[in-house]
């Protein structure tokens, strides 16, 4: 009985590993996502990815209710970074910044629910140069 | 000198004394209480510093100024923060042009209405969430990140100055967030003040030629909009309500 069971479960563990082989090296490469306007980041991209929630949520407050508009972590500013070279945009596909990262992540995104999925800055001029965080 | 007489010198020197008190080298009392009129709003603030508690922004409209079927402050404004501008009953207006006339003499004004950013905003002390509230320069706004749309400031407000969103929003700029299931009203155009800036409503009247719209800091006795409020007869609307208005109107009482 006990050797039946342990058999069992080493052929259940072998078929899940067989199996989950592909997905994780899907989920090793992360969503792919085309070409963004500009670089680097204000941040280490790993902080980034975990963090960046939580540092839009506190220079807001600043923003809004002090009315500091310099914030290191401002949406817009993400925004005009991240943006699609082709469109300018972050929402739109499953290639686009924040869209693709969510969907892949499968976590809700509904900040642009109300805010600007755009670039301030139109496609046409999309000289890098002219983007902060470009330069550095 | 008798002793009454010194006893009194010696007390008033020592008020005196307490008065001029030094808090650091060269810093007085008096300094610090007078520190937010002399020199808060001459001075742009800078990008990294807050709001401050020294200036406080109004506007003054004049009605004599203003002209009847002129829309152009409603039409700015609604460019300015992406608002549609449609007037179905349910959709968002910031600015609202009014007519008025008095029955017995005749007398029309036409006058915008907007968010009066008052001193004493019913809308904060009735939102349950803390989500409407007074900046330190005294501009009123949403934060639409705590707002659950309950609507009890557009209840309370006197001015019928906030609007719901009800529908899905598009076109956002990207100075000002909106969204659906939030209230919200004029801003002042706070992403423009931040910079440095004027409301477009203004901009856009003076462009216009009517110039019926003054904008500037209350508190800094410099300012236009103070020196006009010192030399003319000016109105905050229902000024009964002593929710001491920041927005006044000029030529609205003859
Ligand atoms: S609608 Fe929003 S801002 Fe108005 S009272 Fe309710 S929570 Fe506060």
């Amino acid at each position: 009985m006990k050797a039946a069971g342990l058999v069992r479960g080493a052929l259940v563990a072998a078929l899940l590993l067989a199996g989950s082989a592909a997905g994780l090296a899907a989920l090793a490469a992360g969503p792919s996502l085309d070409p963004a306007r500009a670089g680097p980041c204000v941040e280490d991209p790993k902080v980034m990815r975990r963090s960046h929630m939580d540092f839009l949520k506190h220079d807001r407050d600043d923003t809004v209710r002090r009315g500091i508009r310099g914030v290191k972590h401002s949406l817009s500013a993400c925004v005009d970074c991240h943006a699609n070279k082709a469109d300018g945009r972050v929402l739109g596909s499953d290639r686009h910044f924040c869209q693709g990262c969510h969907a892949f992540a499968a976590v809700k995104l509904d900040c642009f629910d109300c805010h600007a999925s755009t670039a301030r800055i139109a496609p046409a001029a999309t000289a890098a140069a002219s983007l902060p965080g470009a330069a550095r | 000198m008798n002793p009454v007489d010194k006893r009194r010198r010696e007390f008033l020197g020592s008020a005196a004394a307490f008065a001029g008190a030094m808090i650091a080298p060269g810093v007085f009392l008096y300094d610090y209480a007078n520190a937010g009129v002399s020199d808060g709003a001459s001075r742009p603030r800078g990008p990294a510093e807050p709001a401050s508690a020294s200036v406080r922004w109004g506007m003054l409209i004049d009605t004599t100024k203003c002209a009847s079927g002129c829309r152009e402050c409603v039409d700015a404004c609604n460019r300015e923060n992406g608002l549609p501008g449609t007037t179905r009953s349910t959709d968002s207006q910031w600015i609202r042009k009014v007519d008025l006339k008095d029955l017995r003499t005749g007398k029309a004004l036409s006058v915008p209405v907007m968010c009066q950013h008052c001193a004493e905003p019913p809308c904060v002390d009735v939102c349950p969430t803390g989500a409407s509230f007074k900046r330190a320069d005294g501009i009123v706004l949403v934060d639409r990140h705590t707002c659950i749309g309950c609507r009890y400031c557009m209840m309370a407000c006197p001015y019928k100055a906030r609007s719901f969103v009800h529908e899905p929003t598009t076109g956002q700029k990207p100075d000002v967030p909106r969204g659906k299931g939030c209230v919200e009203s004029c801003t002042l155009c706070v992403h423009k003040v931040d910079r440095g800036g004027t409301p477009s409503c203004v901009e856009a009247c003076a462009a216009a030629g009517h110039g019926a719209i003054l904008f500037g800091d209350l508190n800094d006795p410099q300012s236009e909009i103070a020196k006009r409020i010192r030399e003319v007869a000016t109105a905050q609307l229902r000024a009964d309500l002593r929710t001491d208005n920041g927005v006044r109107y000029q030529g609205i009482s003859g």
